[in-house]
């Protein structure tokens, strides 16, 4: 397990639940540590019991506690650089959702261990879209049900999700596109992150 | 070329090459492809002079447009930059167009991090083909990625220093260090142990330093622990305590004559001379012992005060040799010598 997914559920629960919270997560999944590395690899079955510690902790389901990840991970202001990465796909919402298939090797490309699930596009009739996740890390659809309205949001869509379970071995999101101009959204500028 | 073809032909390059212009040849632009133009939104490029927009760098002796021309056919990135505020570096590739003019396309090259800046450029201001943006991508990642690095070295780091301050090992030389015999006097002292302390003061050492390098000095350090080391029982502690300062504790000493005979074994075997790369270091040494037992109530503070000042008259009187603190002058008539151990299962400082 990359580092970077622990650390995002370790940032996000701090943040939303505060830090004895998340003290008493990783007593309860016997992490062994309080505080994850951005830059290291884990054991492969530590997010698992970090979750359930999580669910147990404060009560929400294991879906929506990771669609709330999802959110944090591209709107919290602490994390405006990830919402900068993945504004970089296109200049709208729809580009946005076209270019999700880039978005495991667009991973890689910035941090070489970093393996994300499959993730496949179908457009349907009518501005419909399903998105499949395939991957190992069960619930991943659910993240990214969350990225796929906060960035929305971000674009100043209107969208509705749906999130339809596991089909064929394979988790999936219908997306349907109801005004892909409902808002200003945030503004993007290319060259405002370089560092 | 009818007037339609032509619209077509402009049409293709404003969207496959957003930067180029078209020359005529007296050198003045008569077309601009629009990110191009963006960069100098006020003034119209089209009726300019290309070489009054542009400095040339590469080639650099090029005044007109038949210099300019010169350049087509030759494989050649021609460098330039505006001659008016921001100077944003260009590359261009040159080829030659319609009758004595010419198609200059132009690119950011490296400039490309500050020019996203300087002119607010998105990614419509690109090709869709071009990879600027994707390069922008990874410019950005790899930040967060380095940052992300960044943290947890310093995070490393500052778990080392503080590591290394509670350690008790003297990294060069291995012995125990000033923490380390602290730590072990005040034990000595609290169970009311009987022990000989012996500060040691190498003589000659910072002229080897001096003259030879700290590498030598280095060497000449390492070689004194492992003769202090081979020196004394493994019970004993030998502790480096600053630069070139050394302590060591023996503990249950017999009397007064082994302690000091141990003092002249180290003055003699460390002033034998150290090789080192072809060169040869001479150090001696200076020492001062004290005894707990001529103390009633002994302190760490006050032993290695006195057995400091035991060092210095050693010192004093010519180096390399060794002094007690209760012979100095004004200690005389201490009660120690006559107190130190006797018996014989007590005595532990013959070898």
């Amino acid at each position: 397990m990359h580092g970077l997914m622990l650390r995002a559920i370790q940032t996000f629960a701090q943040e939303t639940y505060g830090m004895p919270v998340w003290d008493r997560v990783t007593r309860r999944a016997a992490a062994g540590i309080a505080q994850f590395e951005a830059m290291l690899v884990y054991q492969d079955d530590l997010a698992d019991r970090i979750l359930d510690a999580l669910t147990a902790e404060v009560g929400s389901p294991r879906a929506t506690l990771l669609e709330d990840i999802g959110v944090y991970l591209v709107s919290a202001p602490r994390v405006e650089r990830l919402r900068r990465l993945m504004r970089f796909a296109g200049l709208s919402y729809e580009d946005f959702l076209h270019s999700l298939e880039d978005l495991p090797g667009r991973a890689r490309l910035a941090v070489a261990d970093l393996v994300l699930p499959r993730l496949e596009l179908r457009s349907l009739a009518g501005a419909r879209y399903i998105l499949s996740v395939e991957g190992t890390f069960a619930g991943f659809s659910y993240v990214m049900t969350g990225v796929l309205r906060a960035m929305a949001d971000d674009y100043g869509a209107l969208v509705t999700l749906d999130h339809r379970g596991l089909r064929q071995g394979r988790e999936e999101i219908e997306i349907t596109l109801v005004d892909i101009s409902f808002a200003r959204g945030r503004s993007f500028e290319l060259g405002a992150g370089a560092a | 070329m009818t007037p339609d073809q032509r619209d077509d032909v402009i049409l293709a390059l404003d969207t496959l090459c957003p930067m180029h212009c078209l020359i005529d040849p007296k050198g003045e632009i008569t077309h601009v492809g629009p990110t191009l133009q963006k960069l100098r939104p006020r003034d119209p490029m089209p009726g300019m002079a290309f070489l009054d927009l542009f400095q040339m760098t590469y080639p650099r002796a090029v005044h007109a447009m038949q210099d300019l021309r010169a350049v087509a056919g030759r494989q050649i990135r021609l460098r330039l930059h505006f001659r008016d505020l921001p100077r944003t570096g260009l590359q261009g590739v040159l080829v030659p167009h319609g009758q004595g003019g010419a198609l200059v396309n132009l690119a950011f090259g490296i400039s490309i991090l500050d020019a996203v800046k300087d002119y607010a450029l998105t990614s419509s201001d690109f090709a869709a083909t071009d990879p600027t943006v994707e390069m922008l991508f990874l410019v950005e990642a790899k930040s967060a990625a380095m940052e992300a690095s960044r943290d947890l070295t310093r995070q490393l780091q500052t778990a080392k220093i503080a590591a290394e301050e509670q350690a008790f090992t003297d990294t060069l030389t291995g012995l125990k260090n000033r923490r380390a015999l602290d730590h072990i006097l005040h034990r000595l002292i609290e169970a009311g142990q009987i022990f000989a302390l012996m500060h040691l003061d190498l003589d000659y050492f910072k002229a080897v330093n001096d003259t030879l390098g700290h590498a030598a000095g280095d060497h000449v350090l390492e070689r004194v622990a492992r003769i202090l080391i081979a020196e004394t029982r493994t019970e004993d502690i030998v502790a480096r305590v600053g630069g070139d300062e050394f302590v060591l504790i023996f503990a249950q000493p017999c009397d007064l004559q082994s302690v000091d005979s141990i003092a002249q074994r180290l003055i003699q075997r460390l002033e034998k001379p150290i090789q080192w790369e072809g060169e040869v270091c001479r150090v001696s040494a200076s020492l001062g012992t004290v005894l707990s037992l001529d103390y009633a109530t002994p302190t760490a503070r006050g032993l290695l005060a006195d057995a400091d000042r035991a060092l210095y008259d050693a010192k004093r009187t010519g180096r390399g040799r060794h002094s007690f603190h209760h012979e100095l002058a004004g200690q005389r008539g201490g009660t120690s010598a006559p107190r130190l151990l006797k018996g014989k299962e007590q005595c532990a400082t013959s070898r």
